[in-house]
């Protein structure tokens, strides 16, 4: 039985690294099976499990979370992607981002204000104590 | 007897620092050890993931996506990875001394720059210096995931997309070996071309749905799998900086006892001769 090389990693881990028969994934565009000789191909995976076959027939699953097939002569990776991505939880992580800087930024003022004040204060103890010591020696 | 009981307190004391510190260095090399196996478990998606872009790339020569284009610099982003927390050596204040001189280097060329932070220790720094943060993540643990810096990232690519700033570094710690980390400012946008390449097997694959959307997200996930990867290297590095601070912490602590109790000795000695010489010549006088 002819097999090929695949490996299956993310950005946090290999997952799985082998000789293979064959493949079943669900690609943007559909399902799709991978055989040994496939021609080249690059496509963009949906949520979904992804089935290998090796050499023996025993089957394995594995979960990806959207990604990328590559299918080379003799080498297939799989891009895989652990998040789940969709473009508003995306964007609500970014905006959490800003938010979180932001925050930092509006500390920082506040900071500064506190500062300020506490400047203030100490000028006015001041005042306050020499107006006590004159009016101590005006008393005398 | 009540001689050097300042003393005794005082190696008591730093008897107590040096279990939390030697505790510590255990703590570290553990630690040190699973992050660099994290840090090892990410080569292979980046290595793979360059090779479909530059293959792509390669591919189609005359479709130019933006974040391969160099144009005229204005404004920079600098996204710049700390750790969480201190006790680790000079390594967060290396890192951002050459930051800041990577960012010298622009301000004099009146190009303004734009932070965006990861960890607690580089919020706290650019609090204190001054700098425009438009994005901050703070927390990340020892345990990071990609999903933790798609938010920091998205900020970034934002405002590369809309032209806001026109190129993008990525400065953290690298990894060499236990006892050196390197700062390091790399640049992430646009992507720089790998010459080396292998242009020699001319295929092209069959896409689905389409080379540019394909690039698109490829791109994009390239650049967090960077950031992702300096995460994951700056925390091998803290660990290990921390490691050595905190060996060098306990060793310390035991000179200091040593010291200490020589002192002690000398002033129980000194003590109990006096004490003697008083009893002699009290016994004399009688």
């Amino acid at each position: 039985m002819y097999t090929f090389q695949l490996e299956i990693v993310s950005a946090e881990n290999s997952i799985f690294s082998g000789a293979v028969a064959s493949l079943v994934a669900s690609g943007e565009l559909g399902e799709l099976g991978v055989s040994p000789g496939h021609a080249p191909l690059l496509t963009s995976l949906k949520p979904g499990t992804i089935k290998v076959t090796d050499r023996e027939g025993n089957e394995e699953h594995f979960y990806v979370s959207g990604g990328m097939l590559e299918i080379q002569p003799h080498i297939t990776t799989v891009l895989a992607d652990t998040a789940a991505r969709a473009d508003d939880v995306d964007e609500a992580a970014a905006i959490a981002a800003k938010e979180a800087a932001e925050a930092a930024m509006a500390d920082q003022n506040s900071e500064i204000e506190y500062s300020a004040a506490a400047a203030e204060l100490a000028e006015a103890v001041a005042q306050l104590r020499t107006l006590q010591a004159i009016r101590k020696k005006v008393g005398k | 007897m009540a001689v050097g009981k300042e003393i005794r307190t005082k190696i008591g004391s730093i008897k107590n620092t040096q279990k939390i510190t030697s505790a510590m260095e255990m703590v570290a090399a553990s630690k040190m050890r699973k992050a660099q196996d994290r840090m090892e478990a990410t080569k292979p998606y980046a290595e793979r993931i360059r090779g479909v872009i530059g293959h792509l790339a390669m591919g189609h020569t005359e479709y130019k996506h933006p974040y391969i284009i160099e144009r005229e610099v204005k404004r920079v982003g600098f996204i710049v990875v700390s750790s969480d927390r201190g006790l680790c050596g000079g390594l967060n204040t290396n890192l951002f001394k050459d930051a800041l001189k990577s960012m010298q280097e622009w301000q004099e060329q009146e190009v303004e720059i734009d932070l965006c932070l990861v960890g607690s220790k580089a919020g706290a720094f650019f609090n204190r210096f001054g700098g425009n943060v438009v994005a901050k993540k703070s927390g990340l643990g020892d345990r990071p995931t990609v999903t933790d810096l798609i938010g920091t990232v998205k900020v970034m690519l934002d405002s590369f997309d809309e032209g806001r700033i026109d190129r993008l570094y990525l400065v953290h710690n690298e990894f060499v070996n236990t006892m050196t980390q390197q700062p390091k400012v790399l640049q992430m946008l646009p992507v720089e071309k790998q010459e080396e390449d292998e242009l020699k097997h001319h295929w092209d694959y069959i896409y689905e749905p389409d080379a540019k959307e394909l690039l698109d997200v490829l791109l994009v996930r390239y650049i967090e799998s960077q950031v992702y990867q300096g995460v994951v290297d700056n925390i091998a590095c803290e660990q290990a900086s921390r490691m050595v601070a905190m060996k060098a912490a306990t060793d310390n602590a035991g000179d200091i006892i040593d010291d200490l109790q020589l002192i002690y000795n000398k002033a129980r000695q000194a003590a109990i001769t006096q004490e003697i010489s008083e009893i002699i010549s009290g016994a004399a006088a009688v």
